[in-house]
């Protein structure tokens, strides 16, 4: 069945099977940059934005959300236009593998949405639902502080 | 001092891997595209009698079915080592005898994964079932032989014994133990256990292959040793190397669990066979029964001292869980000894004992600390007791019976990997200094003068505080065995090619790499671009492990850059018509060494040098390449100081404070040194608290998701800080030794000495989780 959603800011009409995730529809459809850790909901590296909320992508059909706005870690900040958190993320070492970044990026754009002056404990909070077995967090977490701090900034600029 | 190296220089990957750009394997597809699903072994010993696939190969879209009735029965280790592996090739790709429960009955091949996962239930099996082992410490002397006539055997001349389950036994005796542990004043003897681990490399284990325009075969995968992948699959697949090309793209972590070559041979055959492209990718269940763990571990300790702390005789005798299968098992099990009794080398008279055997449990194998974070445990904390029953600091009790520079320890020679290991004297330590600078941050002698059992703080608290120190040692890489080398050229605009077999798996080699190529050839980061890990156009590293890449590969690195750079001083001298010793290279040029030599042209820019070599006179390509082998591996250092405060109502320990200072020579990128140390830490912690493996009576693993696992997650980690105490190593590059395993080892010790000032009891069998850390409280 042929669905339309909006990705990344540009509408789709995509094949989807009624049993297919979100997350297997936009891999086969070359949104690779959505990755696959556990398939149970677990470890946020699907993270994505359905209408401007994170969601394990994973855990969501397809079907179901038909018509949304889907924005993936592309859809933040690409390689020639990143956004600043993505700066920071890779300033400070926040990436190591970089499996999980797409997902850390996606968790921390939103948690920074809603709250552009989070404490540490809401910073935790925010990444709770992502897994990262390489930087033991502390750079990640270090990289949202920084980037609040850079976005703060900006906004008082402004 | 330098330019390049030494830096916090952002990973030459990092934008491409945060804006989501880089591709992993599970990223590339082909038209075609075969799908490839397991059938694993629901049962954890058991021979199958038949197998009858007719009804899944009616299944419209089913292509290949692969199992021991077409699959050649070739043993082979999936241990990604050196050849001849020192790990008994005791395995089949698909065999008749399932050994664990993920064990591999067979594959099949189908045009999409769910017809795949169809057909995998219509697989008829008629198993006859055996009885199988379960406890380790009971396998040696079971009736039950988990490798029966199988013909397995060990491919380099070392003990095996299948008729008594051990796929390997390791002995050395420094000294003489017996009369010195009997004449001793004093004597320790205490049990440790350490459990299984799952490596939980976010990216699952995945492979694909397909066949090139010239018919030969070429493999995508998430592995840390490329090169290994292609001599075993050739063997395995009895494919001619000639034939395959390996490629690693992006892996998402590593850790040890991609030092296995388990997919790789199965999607080989199936597209050598089927001229097709294939792609098998793991579901995070297969990744926890059926890949590679970290060893289960029993360690006993037998240590004979004096009342002035002085060890005279010290027994490490490890029994290692090998599980269905050897892989690693002999070198985990020798690491255990020869990464950790080195570190007190004053001690006369030692002795490492150690077994490893088969049980019908899942398989061990590589995994961050590779033995030493197993055996740290009880050595840590059988240090913080004869401190405390000697009334000694332990900080001084380091600093005083700990390995110097200038000195060497009998077990570098006793104790190596397969045969006898190499002789080596240290060059570079700070570990004095980690010592008194970790104690300084850490407040530890504060402190220690507030906490403990009976203080007033805790005596009578149901929250009780304490901390706990431990010191450490690991290696940088295997010497006069591993081999890494690079490929350097020039081009025209003055930016370099460097090509190494090296394998970055999230690791930041290729940037470090690229970090000491510049630092050589005094050219900005961004002028090297770096290509990895390709069989077919990158030269052969043996792969990422043993913490070797920066020390060996790096070396590699550095003297084919060394060689790249007297090419270039050689045409600069030419052009600018001054002899070599009045030039040197500076920031992207050949310049004079000093001024005041009267000449037209005094410099010469890189660009202009390689297109002078190019296109004018005595044209060549500035190139070269360079290979290494160590003579030596060279031990990092660490100090290790947790804080902790004890719930004893509910048994939960919280670590609140963490501090390691860590002695890795020169770090050559000092972010990337700090992420390595933060998550070997944090890996650690949540090993020493949380993880394990729960197995059901039939040997069935219960907690195989990420959820039911436990790993650590960002709001689980205590304020963690890290100081990194440069030596300088003069056998590897810019003064390089290593960094990623190391830390792994402290949480463990450092966490139950700890538990110990806090508490005053002592917990001997990790995780500490609650029930078992009330059981300790109220023993």
């Amino acid at each position: 069945m042929k669905i339309n959603f909006n990705i990344n800011s540009e509408s789709k009409n995509l094949d989807v099977k009624s049993n297919e995730t979100l997350l297997e529809v936009l891999r086969n459809n070359g949104y690779t940059e959505v990755k696959c850790g556990c398939n149970e909901g677990e470890c946020g590296a699907c993270l994505v934005l359905l209408d401007g909320k994170p969601v394990n992508s994973c855990q969501v059909l397809a079907m179901s959300v038909r018509n949304k706005e889907i924005k993936t870690v592309k859809g933040i900040g690409t390689l020639f236009s990143p956004h600043i958190i993505q700066k920071i993320f890779a300033k400070v070492g926040a990436d190591q593998c970089g499996f999980c970044s797409p997902g850390m990026v996606i968790a921390s754009y939103s948690l920074l949405k809603e709250n552009p002056n989070p404490t540490y404990i809401e910073i935790v909070e925010g990444l709770d639902g992502n897994l990262c077995r390489c930087t033991g967090y502390v750079k990640i977490i270090e990289a949202v502080e920084e980037s609040a701090e850079l976005i703060n900034k900006r906004i008082k600029a402004e | 001092m330098f330019n390049y190296v030494n830096k916090p220089i952002e990973k030459i990957d990092g934008l491409a891997l945060v804006t989501g750009n880089e591709f992993y394997t599970d990223d590339f597809n082909f038209k075609g595209m075969l799908h490839v699903s397991i059938l694993h072994s629901g049962f954890a010993h058991a021979i199958i009698e038949d197998l009858d696939d007719s009804a899944a190969r009616k299944i419209p879209g089913v292509i290949e079915v692969l199992y021991y009735k077409n699959v050649n029965q070739i043993l082979y280790t999936t241990a990604g080592q050196g050849y001849p592996e020192p790990s008994p090739y005791d395995t089949f790709l698909f065999g008749k005898v399932m050994r664990f429960i993920g064990d591999n009955v067979c594959a099949v091949a189908a045009e999409t994964k769910e017809i795949a996962d169809a057909a995998l239930k219509k697989i008829k099996v008629k198993y006859k079932r055996l009885k199988p082992v379960l406890d380790f410490e009971k396998a040696e002397n079971s009736k039950v032989i988990i490798h029966k006539e199988d013909g397995a055997f060990p491919k380099i001349p070392v003990f095996y014994d299948a008729s008594k389950n051990l796929p390997a036994k390791v002995e050395a005796n420094v000294g003489n133990f017996d009369d010195a542990y009997q004449n001793s004043s004093k004597k320790i003897e205490q049990t440790f256990y350490t459990p299984y681990a799952s490596h939980c490399a976010i990216e699952p284990h995945t492979s694909v292959s397909y066949i090139d325009n010239r018919g030969r075969l070429v493999i995508i995968s998430s592995t840390q040793v490329p090169f290994h992948v292609r001599r075993i699959v050739s063997h395995v697949a009895e494919i001619p190397i000639s034939q395959i090309r390996v490629i690693k793209p992006r892996i998402g972590g590593g850790f040890g669990g991609k030092q296995e070559v388990l997919l790789e041979p199965i999607v080989a055959l199936i597209t050598w066979k089927t001229k097709r492209p294939a792609k098998l990718s793991l579901s995070r269940k297969e990744v926890f029964k059926s890949t590679r763990t970290r060893h289960q571990f029993r360690t006993i300790f037998r240590v004979g001292y004096e009342d002035n702390g002085k060890i005279n005789a010290f027994h490490l005798d490890a029994l290692e869980n090998s599980g269905g299968y050897g892989s690693h098992a002999l070198t985990v099990l020798s690491n255990a000894g020869s990464k950790t009794l080195p570190l007190l080398n004053k001690i006369e008279n030692i002795r490492f004992t150690g077994k490893s055997v088969y049980t019908n449990l899942p398989c061990g194998g590589a995994y961050r600390g590779y033995g030493a974070t197993e055996a740290y445990f009880g050595f840590g904390q059988i240090i913080d007791m004869i401190c405390e029953n000697t009334k000694l600091d332990i900080i001084e009790y380091y600093k005083k019976w700990s390995i110097k520079s200038g000195e060497t320890s009998p077990i570098f020679k006793a104790l190596g990997e397969g045969k006898e290991g190499v002789a080596m004297t240290i060059t570079s330590t700070s570990l004095e200094q980690c010592l008194d600078t970790g104690a300084k941050d850490f407040n530890w002698y504060e402190k220690r003068n507030i906490y403990g059992p009976n203080s007033a703080l805790n005596k009578n608290n149901r929250y009780k505080k304490g901390v706990g120190m431990a010191a450490l040692m690991q290696g940088s890489g295997i010497p006069e065995i591993d081999m890494a080398s690079a490929y350097i050229k020039m081009n025209d605009d003055g930016s370099f090619n460097l090509h190494v077999g090296a394998t970055d798996i999230g690791t930041g080699s290729d940037t470090i790499l690229a970090q000491i190529a510049a630092e050589v050839l005094d050219t900005p980061v961004e002028k090297i671009i770096v290509n990895s890990s390709d069989t077919d156009n990158t030269p052969f590293d043996v792969g990422a492990y043993a913490s070797s890449t920066t020390y060996l590969s790096g070396k590699a690195v550095q003297k084919c850059a060394e060689k790249v750079k007297a090419q270039i001083l050689k045409v600069g001298s030419e052009i600018l018509n001054l002899s070599l010793d009045k030039i040197e290279i500076k920031n992207n040029k050949v310049v004079l060494k000093k001024s005041g030599i009267q000449q037209e042209r005094s410099e010469i820019s890189f660009e202009d040098i390689c297109r002078y070599a190019f296109y004018q006179n005595n044209q060549f390509q500035i190139q070269a390449t360079a290979s290494h082998v160590s003579p030596k591996s060279p031990p990092p250092f660490a100090a290790h100081f947790a804080e902790i405060e004890v719930d004893t109502f509910t048994g939960i320990i919280k670590v609140l404070n963490y501090l390691a200072a860590v002695d890795c020579g020169t770090p050559i990128n000092i972010t990337l040194a700090e992420g390595q140390t933060e998550g070997a830490i944090v890996n650690g912690m949540a090993y020493a608290l949380f993880e394990d493996y729960y197995f059901s009576p039939s040997g069935k693993l219960l907690n195989d998701t990420f959820g039911k696992y436990g790993m650590f997650t960002a709001g689980d980690v205590p304020p963690i800080k890290v100081k990194l105490i440069e030596s300088y190593e003069e056998t590897g590059p810019f003064g390089a030794k290593s960094i990623s395993e190391i830390n792994i080892n402290g949480p463990l010790p450092a966490i139950a000495n700890a538990f110990y000032n806090a508490t005053g009891k002592r917990l001997f069998k990790a995780p500490f989780i609650p029930e078992y850390v009330l059981n300790i409280l109220n023993s």
